[in-house]
């Protein structure tokens, strides 16, 4: 136990590296995962648009068809090279945004495609606007079909956020690695997947907590 | 009145409609019927502007003018034969939304839908969501949804189709109140004998281009 106690500053030190991780990424990557989405969507005609369109393709293409770790890895040591320089926490959420915002979008990409054509042109003869009809027809309904999949990303950054080692940030994975070799024990270890547990048991609650707040409608 | 001219359509070459002429008259029903793929529907879908004409045009009380303009100008609702309720909101709201984000205050879009409700006999159902009603209420929730927005033309695609069948006299009974109330209604449908019920007028559809009736 004095073991433990004597440790837990450390890992709690690593666990603050994870969570800034985990929430700067999700507040980022939400966002743009949607705003990425519509784009998406959108049916170009001009040949701007097209573009616009074949560029949103590629980004996601190479940010879901490359892994996470050698993204950072570009990121922390490829940009520098050409002029572009971030920290190391920087270019960690740098980074891991544009990683879940990918996926984000691919997943609200088919939240929106689940939408029924016919609310959209419900919403069209009642003369709501394009922002209107998103913002009080759609987007609520791509909300409650997206969830159980945002659950899945949600919890699988958590995990992830334990790749930051790979550019030097200490998390609590790392905290826990420094620990076990040098007292050659595994009780860090244990600890550290301790608290992985009850982090996704608490995300895992709070999910479900927001899937039932949207269960009003079917 | 509502002057349909040369309203033409064709999907990947294939025509569906050509050269309709159709009047839709002022305080009258005009049920467009037809048999199935001869493009009712579609017809509904250009006079509600869902769905551009290839050619044709639309005169609206003697002036030219587009099915887009007629709909910016609430001049056309629209009650779909799905109904297309928004699920996730209570059937005040389904109602209040467009009047409301029109500029509409929230307390006088209240009161008329809850006027509404009353005279589509449910006014217990302003908090419910539609999931929890039956098809015909659901119907009357789509009707009430158009009419908050007073428009001059009511148009209803295949009102009976979605419905058990012992619902047709109720729908047609409403339609029927509608019109005795002066409201212009298009109901398109393939139930000749409901057709029979509330038209005045008859436009059958048929790729050769119609004829009223």
């Amino acid at each position: 136990m004095n073991y433990v106690l004597q440790i837990l500053p450390a890992l709690l030190a690593g666990l603050k590296m994870t969570l800034s991780v985990f929430f700067l990424t999700l507040i980022g990557s939400i966002p743009l995962g949607m705003l990425l989405s519509v784009g998406l969507m959108h049916q170009a005609k001009s040949w701007l648009g097209k573009l616009g369109n074949w560029l949103l393709t590629a980004y996601v293409w190479l940010f879901r068809g490359t892994p996470l770790l050698l993204q950072l890895i570009f990121v922390f040591y490829g940009l520098p090279l050409i002029g572009i320089v971030f920290d190391r926490f920087n270019a960690a959420i740098f980074a891991f945004i544009l990683n879940y915002a990918a996926y984000f979008a691919e997943i609200f990409r088919g939240g929106f495609g689940a939408v029924e054509v016919g609310q959209f042109e419900a919403a069209t003869v009642l003369n709501l606007t394009r922002w209107q009809t998103l913002r009080y027809v759609v987007i609520p309904q791509v909300l409650k079909i997206v969830l159980p999949s945002m659950g899945n990303e949600v919890i699988n950054l958590v995990k992830d956020s334990s790749l930051v080692y790979v550019i030097g940030l200490g998390d609590l994975l790392r905290a826990g690695n420094v620990a076990t070799s040098r007292d050659v024990t595994l009780i860090p270890l244990v600890l550290v997947g301790v608290i992985y547990l009850l982090m996704t048991a608490v995300l895992t609650w709070a999910q479900k907590k927001v899937e039932k707040s949207f269960s009003y409608y079917r | 009145m509502l002057e349909l001219k040369n309203i033409s359509k064709a999907f990947n070459h294939q025509p569906v409609l050509q050269d309709i002429n159709v009047t839709i008259a002022d305080h009258q029903t005009l049920a467009i019927v037809g048999p199935s793929g001869a493009g009712k529907t579609t017809l509904l879908r250009i006079i509600a502007g869902l769905t551009p004409a290839d050619g044709g045009e639309f005169i609206w009380q003697g002036q030219p003018t587009t099915p887009q303009r007629l709909r910016k100008d609430g001049v056309i609702g629209v009650v779909f034969q799905g109904f297309e309720l928004f699920p996730n909101m209570t059937v005040l709201k389904n109602i209040t939304l467009a009047p409301t984000l029109q500029g509409v205050p929230e307390a006088e879009a209240q009161k008329r839908a809850q006027d509404l409700l009353v005279q589509l006999d449910l006014p217990d159902q302003a908090e419910a969501y539609p999931f929890s009603l039956s098809g015909g209420q659901k119907q009357r929730i789509a009707i009430a949804r158009a009419l908050a927005l007073n428009p001059q033309i009511l148009l209803y695609d295949e009102p009976t189709s979605a419905l058990d069948p012992n619902l047709r006299h109720s729908v047609a009974k409403l339609v029927n109140r509608f019109k005795a109330d002066g409201m212009t209604q298009v109901v398109v449908t393939h139930d000749m004998d409901f057709a029979q019920e509330v038209a005045d007028t008859t436009f059958t559809v048929s790729k050769l281009g119609g004829d009223a009736q």
